[in-house]
């Protein structure tokens, strides 16, 4: 495993330079008989925003997935190559899964929050791993989370009352907060903003502007405006095979491949 | 042409059309009259029978507590005292009420129209306060059942009609009820005695107490097992032939006779493991193995309500599965398995068959005193109830299938009122 | 009480030491400079459980070979001419000494040898607990301190726990699998006895059914006879009788239900027919012996036609109208289930609401009705409390639904209440009907789930 892994990172000079938080070096993924990512080599950077973009069903969201192993819970998922975190293996038998998930936080399309209230949304993650030594701790965090993740304000007044009575973006700031709770070092969003009005979208994306500064983000976006606007390097995939990848000014206005030529300019999407 | 030939083809029929119409759905309101007309007849003889069992013929009567009978030794012994001849003490109150039952056979007759169980209840008085020996009490005691089927109007005054009692009883009997001695008051000894020969006596505490523990062994068991056992196939499992085997087999279970878990407790609690026969504890187990499969069923369909997305937001914040479900998947569907686990509860009170298997069906006066004291259940009580001859057990079976029915709309109730209050839909 | 006692101590020293164990990790995680790698909770549960589940694995080992053991030191002390008895009258034996040293009164002893093997037995019973409750409280504190000692920030407690628990979880799903086991194996044990003394032949296609063998063996009519024939037709017939009366007001009911009633109607018809369901089947029995066969006795009588009293037709009947709602709701949930695109399709062409209903739904939803009705001919047969009460004991072969029939459930239980005779064919036998009932419920019921899956699946 550490040859072909040490192999790759030669390649990769990014990775090299000691750049790289995460690393995907022949990534293949299998549901059944079906091939849903073919030989994926990637190199994500610390604190920047990578965007995946491509069709529907091109494997995006399924690479997003392996990155914290959520595709674990997927009966008949097959996934081989290697994924490193700073270096480690997360496929590592040694590893625990829980653990990893508390390092790469994520954030789904529809808004999840728990049925509980806002508190016990944001307070729920630093619970689990015992980052809260004191309730006056706890409570710590979950304004600090709040108000990084622009909703303190909106919400200091019924912190108490159900995450699920929020509205759409509301609930999805609170998702966000949820996760930067636990302080992760990557967060992993899937199409954050697609069941969100563009005043909401707004300012998810304002806020994901904001987190780079001391997170490490993945983000799955349909939109290519959207990435954009929050990415600094795009990958863009196409029937599970990673076509392109590089700064995302070079790739909207100087794309290589024909592919994603065909793609950005609305050919085919 | 042809078109309004047609036309007139399907006017000429539609007559008849509607006519069956109305006769289909006529059919359907009849189908549902006729069921909720046999469970209003049902329920209605039921209630007709059994209501008068909840009170008891009692008769005044004043008491000598002579000490020459009571206690001759006057030493005021316990043990003298439990076992004095209460039974002369009525019977002399019974002949100074009515001196003129001088002979031998008109005392015996007398002495009849009382029940046995009378002296039993100037026992329980002289021994709660031994030092009222020696004064004059009047008490109120209970009747014979014919007697008091005569009072209540079950049974004819006339002979010929199948009354049981002559002339002269019955002008005893009068003559109590012309001066108010003679009374119907409520039935203690249905809701605080065990069973009994003798119908006045009889009661169902004794077969509540041996239900209720059944029912606590059951609910100790089954609701944990169902539990994981949902949970482990809806959040654990992967589907592959082992995990198919345990749900056909649930399935399956689901719809076996209960008669022959019945047969299974006999074989392995009784013949193999030795456990007490009667037993509530035998009992509870083999309920628990009848009312299983409905929790299983029950709780996994609450688990698979809770929509996925709540998993994946615990996951995806580095929960484990176990985590992920205690901390939210099981809360969540609580509110669903506990409904399933009363309704469960509720077919396994009125599980008969089993119990008759495993021996919870002997005639046991006393009241269990633990789980593992011979028992039987209430509808066992009300099958041996029913199979006793005398008139007064058939309103007594009654009053017992009306106490049943009560258990039975509370756990039904609190069922309906969990799934109304606190079942989330998504 | 003891036992009791034992199991709260226990219980008692798993709480205290889930308390130490968190301490001690909490301690850990405030001066330690490695992070912890659980929860403090989770320590304590680990330490806990070191401490609560060798002695609760132990105790329950214990407790199913002592009865056994204890029989088998017992019968080794008996004096030569008690052991010397036939195993079945030495069974008897053993049983009275269980009774009475349980009891703790010998006053009622049949023999002097009886009373000295209870003495026994009660004196082998309590130090077998003893002992027992030393070892498992010298196993719960051992357990508990190995627990303690275990405890570093490296421990994987959450995943130790997780995994005790998990096992926990896998053990309660194949309960199902070992009580079908239990069942078909308890049967069939007792019934190859059975099949052993009386021809399997004989069981199944005999017409005489008569258990009532005699205690000695010149008697006459000592051996009984088993043909179980009659059981079968009587099941049969009052099975019969019963759907009868479940199957056209049942079904009739569901489609009211689902395709006329308003929602109104629907809310407050709906459960009260459920409760049909929810009473008792006692009720039932109780029901048709007190109105049900009277009425029928005495209508019989007044147009001349002779009605037992414990006919099949007031069994069935009653059977019957307790099995309407089993139908009603299963066939409601399948006509709901017919996509309305059928029904629609129909209306298109003209038809009106009966005739959509029966040339379109009700084939559309046929293999699911069928599969629940074949689940209601299943409970039928199984039903076991209405005919106890109100139907026949002596088995006739007939299919005049005014006699009186027995059932296979009837006799399972006439058999098996009361006094039993060990290993008698007259006790084995009701083994062997419980045998033939189960094979025939689980048939029918493995056929109606596969219809009704099958169904199912096509519209899902």
């Amino acid at each position: 495993m550490s040859t072909t892994s040490d192999a790759y990172l030669r390649q990769d000079a990014d990775a090299a330079a000691g750049m790289a938080k995460i690393t995907a070096g022949d990534v293949n993924v299998h549901y059944g008989d079906k091939h849903a990512l073919k030989g994926i080599n990637l190199a994500i950077r610390a604190n920047e925003v990578t965007a995946l973009i491509g069709p529907s069903g091109c494997g995006k969201s399924t690479f997003l997935r392996c990155i914290n192993r959520m595709n674990d819970l997927i009966e008949g998922a097959r996934v081989t190559g290697l994924i490193t975190l700073d270096r480690q293996d997360i496929y590592d038998r040694e590893l625990d899964v829980v653990q990893l998930r508390a390092r790469v936080g994520m954030v789904f399309q529809k808004p999840n929050p728990f049925p509980k209230s806002i508190y016990d949304n944001v307070a729920y993650g630093p619970r689990l791993h015992g980052l809260a030594h004191s309730t006056a701790d706890l409570e710590e965090i979950v304004v600090t989370s709040l108000e990084r993740a622009g909703l303190y304000d909106e919400v200091k007044d019924r912190l108490d009352e159900p995450g699920t009575g929020l509205s759409g973006g509301q609930q999805q700031r609170l998702c966000i907060a949820r996760a930067i709770a636990v302080s992760p070092e990557v967060i992993l969003m899937d199409e954050p903003c697609s069941a969100l009005d563009p005043i909401a979208t707004a300012k998810v994306e304002e806020l994901i502007d904001e987190l780079r500064e001391n997170f490490t983000i993945v983000i799955v976006t349909h939109s290519m405006q959207q990435a954009a606007r929050v990415s600094q390097r795009t990958a863009f995939f196409h029937l599970g095979e990673l076509v392109e990848v590089g700064d995302t000014e070079q790739i909207f206005t100087n794309p290589q491949h024909k592919l994603t030529q065909g793609y950005i300019t609305g050919r085919f999407g | 042409m042809r078109s309004s030939a047609n036309a007139d083809r399907v006017a000429a029929r539609l007559r008849r059309r509607y006519a069956a119409e109305k006769r289909f759905r006529a059919y359907g309101v009849a189908a549902i009259i006729i069921a909720l007309g046999f469970l209003t007849v049902l329920l209605a003889s039921i209630i007709a029978d059994g209501y008068t069992a909840f009170v008891q013929t009692e008769v005044r009567l004043s008491l000598d507590l002579d000490p020459s009978v009571i206690d001759p030794s006057g030493k005021r012994d316990r043990a003298d005292l439990s076992s004095a001849d209460y039974a002369a003490v009525v019977h002399n109150a019974l002949l100074a009420r009515f001196p003129e039952a001088s002979d031998r056979a008109a005392r015996r007759r007398l002495f009849r129209l009382i029940s046995q169980g009378a002296d039993l209840e100037v026992r329980k008085l002289v021994l709660a306060d031994p030092s009222i020996i020696g004064s004059r009490r009047e008490m109120w005691l209970p009747m014979a059942a014919s007697v008091d089927q005569l009072i209540k109007g079950n049974m004819a005054r006339a002979p010929e009609k199948g009354g049981q009692f002559s002339e002269r009883e019955l002008a005893w009997i009068d003559a109590l009820q012309a001066d108010g001695s003679l009374k119907t008051r409520f039935n203690k000894w249905l809701f605080t005695g065990g069973d009994s020969r003798q119908p006045e006596l009889a009661g169902l505490w004794g077969a509540v107490v041996g239900s209720f523990y059944s029912l606590l062994v059951t609910l100790a068991l089954s609701f944990p097992l169902g539990v994981a056992t949902a949970v482990y196939l809806e959040e654990f499992a992967s589907r592959n032939r082992w995990t198919d085997l345990i749900e056909v087999n649930i399935n399956n279970l689901a719809a076996v006779p209960s008669i022959v878990f019945g047969l299974l407790g006999l074989e392995i609690f009784l013949n193999v493991f030795e456990l007490p026969r009667s037993s509530p504890l035998v009992g509870g187990l083999v309920l628990t193995l009848v009312s299983l499969p409905t929790i299983i069923i029950a709780a996994r369909v609450s688990l698979k309500a809770v929509p996925p997305w709540i998993r994946e937001a615990a996951l995806g914040l580095g929960a484990s599965r176990l985590q992920m479900v205690t901390h939210h998947v099981l809360p969540l569907a609580m509110p669903g398995i506990l409904t399933g686990t009363i309704i469960g509860m509720a077919r396994a009170i009125g599980e008969t068959a089993p119990l008759l298997m495993i021996g919870m069906v002997a005639f046991i006066v006393d009241v269990p005193a633990t789980p593992l004291d011979p028992a039987t259940a209430l509808p066992v009580q009300v099958y041996l109830w029913a199979a006793s001859p005398e008139r007064a057990f058939i309103e007594r079976t009654s009053a017992a299938i009306l106490v049943l029915l009560c258990f039975l709309a509370a756990m039904n109730a609190t069922a309906i009122y969990l799934r109304k209050h606190f079942e989330r839909r998504w | 009480m003891q036992f009791l006692t034992l199991v709260a101590v226990l219980a008692l020293m798993s709480a205290a030491v889930y308390r130490m164990g968190r301490g001690r990790a909490q301690a850990l995680a405030v001066t330690g400079v490695h992070r912890l790698h659980s929860l403090p909770s989770y320590y304590g549960y680990y330490v806990a459980l070191w401490c609560g589940l060798p002695a609760v694995l132990l105790i329950a080992g214990w407790l199913s070979c002592e009865p056994y053991i204890l029989r088998a030191l017992v019968v080794g002390a008996l004096p030569p001419e008690a052991k010397a008895l036939p195993a079945a009258r030495l069974s008897l034996l053993m049983n009275e000494v269980r009774q009475l040293a349980a009891s703790g009164d010998f006053r009622f002893s049949s023999s002097p040898i009886a009373t000295a093997a209870a003495e026994q037995y009660r004196v082998l019973r309590a130090n077998s607990f003893g002992a027992m409750a030393v070892i498992a409280l010298s196993l719960a504190i051992v357990g508990g301190f190995y627990g303690m000692r275990s405890i570093s920030p490296k421990l994987r407690a959450r995943n130790r726990v997780e995994a005790a628990v998990k096992v926990f979880l896998v053990a309660s799903s194949t309960l199902a699998i070992f009580t079908t086991i239990g069942i078909v194996l308890s049967l069939l044990f007792e019934s190859l006895l059975f099949f052993d003394k009386i021809p399997l032949t004989q069981f199944l296609f005999g017409l005489d059914w008569s258990p009532q063998t005699a205690m000695r063996a010149d008697q006459v009519g000592a051996s009984g006879s088993f043909g179980a024939v009659p059981l079968f037709t009587g099941t049969l017939l009052i099975s019969v009788i019963a759907m009868l009366v479940a199957v056209p007001i049942g079904l009739l009911s569901a489609i009211y239900m689902a395709e006329y009633a308003n929602p109104r109607f629907r809310s407050v018809a709906k459960p009260l027919l459920e409760m049909l369901a929810g009473i008792p089947t006692v009720v039932y029995g109780f029901f048709a012996v007190l109105a049900v066969a009277p009425f029928l006795r005495n209508l019989g009588q007044s147009i001349g036609i002779p009605i037992a009293s414990e006919s099949a037709l007031a069994t069935g009947l009653v059977m019957g109208v307790m099995i309407i709602p089993f139908i009603s709701s299963l066939s409601d949930d399948v006509i709901s289930a017919v996509p309305d695109s059928l029904r629609h399709g129909a209306y298109g062409l003209g038809a009106t609401r009966s005739e959509t209903i029966r040339q379109v739904v009700i084939p559309a939803a046929l293999p699911g009705i069928i599969g629940g009705i074949l689940l209601a001919v299943s409970r039928a047969i199984g039903e076991t409390m209405i005919v106890v009460m109100a139907a026949g004991l002596s088995a006739h072969l007939t299919a005049n639904p005014f006699a009186s029939v027995t059932t296979v459930t009837v006799q399972i239980v006439s058999l098996l209440v009361g006094d039993q005779e060990f290993d008698s064919p007259k006790t084995l036998s009701a083994f062997a009907l419980g045998l033939v009932l189960f094979l025939v419920t689980l048939a029918l019921n493995v056929v109606a789930l596969h219809v009704v899956r099958k169904y199912r699946e096509k519209y899902d």
